[in-house]
């Protein structure tokens, strides 16, 4: 059945994209992240204009997002002091983020930038996932505890000044870390439609040392808020939020979350992460080999204005 | 332009001026709006049409050529040129398309290069190939010679889309007079108000003209959709949003478990 999709412009079957949003939905529930990363370069793949599909994917975010933070806002493993010092940050990256957008693409380079912010972000991240859990699996065979993390280990990211105290995560640290962590993550995802997860919870738990009681919660709320204000301000400044492509994505997306979670659960946490290092890391070289090998078309077109 | 501006002056002195012309062209459309639902995959509108002797003449010829020309509403378009820079392909050239229709159909009984000749076909714009399509090049505005690459991708993507084409049998005549064109509207047309100018050629030569239009509209909740997109971006983004929160709270609800 065919669903006519009215800013993308063209008609897409609605089997398809709900399905893709299962299979996306079904991810992000077992992993615990928002699934942008994968959901994009989808839509991008089925004809979907890119601007588009980015703009449409922050609100199927949200969404997802919302349902998993009321979740472990009913278990209480929220850090709510947190997640507002990361979200009044966030918010300006994303400000940010969709203004770059913008200028981008009066360029014609946004499809270059979306291209190379995949490579780098998730060949970098997915890497770094699974050489960690490697290494986290080989000391769990030599019988050693499978996390090193040390309670009272300092870096010099805690020498920082305007310190502050995060009673539910036991944290003592800087504001300025959590500032700029929170700005990258709402200035990515501006760009790349992408709610940040993969990116924020290993940044959390590294640089800040957020205990994993706290940090899915907590990433779940900031990745609902700047994908919410990402959405109103595509929606206001490039009018490119496609309401009906989002709508059926968040049908599916939430279902296959829901699945999802129920697998996630079953697994030891290395494990995961291992898996979706993997994951991620397949999907920046498929974006890299796109990059590289030469394109089936050189000329594209881009709407300039109607007359 | 400039270009354009001259043909048309010239086209209709010599219509005017030609004695022959003992020909009217009368046209009828099946459908004068074409309305894009959810649903909608597509459909060809049929124009049908007869060949008058003009008042107080009666004489016919036998062997007409008729040539319709559908164009969309107009859209400036940028055709671009990856190239590899560093290893990477990224868009480095790029030529603009002013004003080029969004949707061009040259529907004729036979191939139009065997109506008549290069130079007729040219000074009236009839085929693909002979169509104005001009480029902003620097400061100044023309059109290129017909194997310039962009001129050639522009035409190629656009007819790889559907929205471009000749079909030279889409035209046939039922009597010698009589005929019918099939007028094809694709599923992902744009929306707006299309000409039709329909050109009848005897002997090589343009004997007779008229034109007509159809509009393409977008109705039902996907106009309401777009419009509301348009107009009230922040509105639009707000509802959004909100609808995505109601769809992740309503997930929540349902599938709680204690």
């Amino acid at each position: 059945m065919q669903v006519y999709l009215p800013i993308a412009d063209l008609p897409v079957n609605i089997f398809l994209v709900l399905g893709m949003g299962l299979a996306v939905g079904f991810i992000s529930g077992m992993f615990g992240i928002g699934g942008g990363f994968l959901m994009t370069p989808l839509l991008i793949f089925i004809g979907i204009p890119s601007a588009v599909a980015v703009a449409s994917v922050s609100s199927h975010i949200a969404a997802s997002s919302f349902t998993g933070a009321i979740a472990y806002w009913r278990k209480g493993a929220l850090d709510v002091a947190l997640a507002m010092m990361l979200l009044s940050a966030g918010i300006v990256g994303t400000a940010t983020g969709v203004w770059l957008f913008t200028k981008l693409r009066e360029l014609d380079q946004l499809d270059l930038m979306i291209g190379l912010s995949y490579v780098t972000l998730l060949t970098v991240v997915g890497g770094l996932m699974i050489y960690e859990s490697v290494r986290a699996e080989m000391r769990a065979h030599q019988g050693m505890p499978a996390t090193l993390r040390r309670p009272g280990s300092h870096t010099w990211l805690h020498g920082l000044p305007f310190k502050l105290r995060f009673k539910r995560s036991k944290i003592y640290v800087s504001a300025i870390p959590v500032w700029a962590i929170g700005f990258i993550i709402g200035f990515v995802g501006a760009i790349m439609g992408i709610g940040g997860g993969f990116l924020l919870v290993p940044m959390l738990i590294y640089f800040l040392r957020v205990p994993t009681v706290t940090v899915i919660g907590t990433s779940m709320v900031l990745t609902l808020v700047t994908m919410a204000s990402a959405t109103v301000m595509h929606a206001a400044t490039n009018h490119l939020v496609d309401a009906i492509l989002a709508l059926m994505l968040m049908v599916g997306g939430v279902i296959g979350a829901q699945f999802g979670a129920r697998t996630g659960q079953k697994m030891r946490g290395e494990r995961l992460r291992l898996l979706l290092g993997l994951l991620v890391f397949t999907v920046g070289l498929r974006f890299a080999y796109q990059l590289v090998v030469q394109p089936d078309d050189l000329f594209s077109l881009r709407h300039v204005g109607s007359e | 332009m400039r270009r354009l501006a001259l043909t048309i002056p010239i086209v209709l002195i010599a219509c005017g001026l030609r004695p022959a012309a003992a020909e009217r062209l009368v046209v009828s459309l099946s459908n004068h709006r074409v309305a894009v639902t959810s649903s909608f995959v597509g459909e060809d509108l049929v124009l049908f049409g007869t060949v008058e002797p003009d008042a107080g003449k009666t004489t016919l010829r036998s062997a007409y050529d008729l040539v319709v020309t559908v164009t969309g509403p107009r859209q400036t378009l940028r055709t671009r040129r990856k190239q590899r820079v560093l290893g990477i392909w990224v868009n480095a050239d790029s030529r603009e398309f002013v004003r080029a229709p969004t949707y061009l159909a040259v529907l004729s009984n036979r191939p139009v290069s065997d109506i008549t000749d290069q130079a007729t076909l040219r000074k009236l714009q009839v085929g693909l190939d002979h169509f104005l399509l001009p480029q902003r090049i620097g400061p100044d505005i023309a059109d290129t010679v017909l194997d310039d690459p962009f001129r050639v991708a522009f035409v190629r993507l656009k007819r790889q889309l559907g929205l471009y084409r000749e079909a030279s049998s889409a035209v046939t005549f039922l009597t010698p007079t009589v005929f019918r064109a099939a007028i094809p509207v694709p599923d992902d047309v744009p929306t707006g108000i299309y000409a039709i100018d329909v050109k009848l050629f005897a002997g090589g030569a343009l004997v007779a003209s008229t034109n007509s239009a159809l509009e393409v509209i977008k109705t039902g909740v996907e106009q309401y959709v777009a419009d509301a997109a348009r107009d009230h971006g922040l509105l639009y983004g707000l509802l959004t949003t909100l609808m995505a929160l109601l769809t992740g709270w309503l997930a929540s609800v349902v599938f709680w478990r204690e």
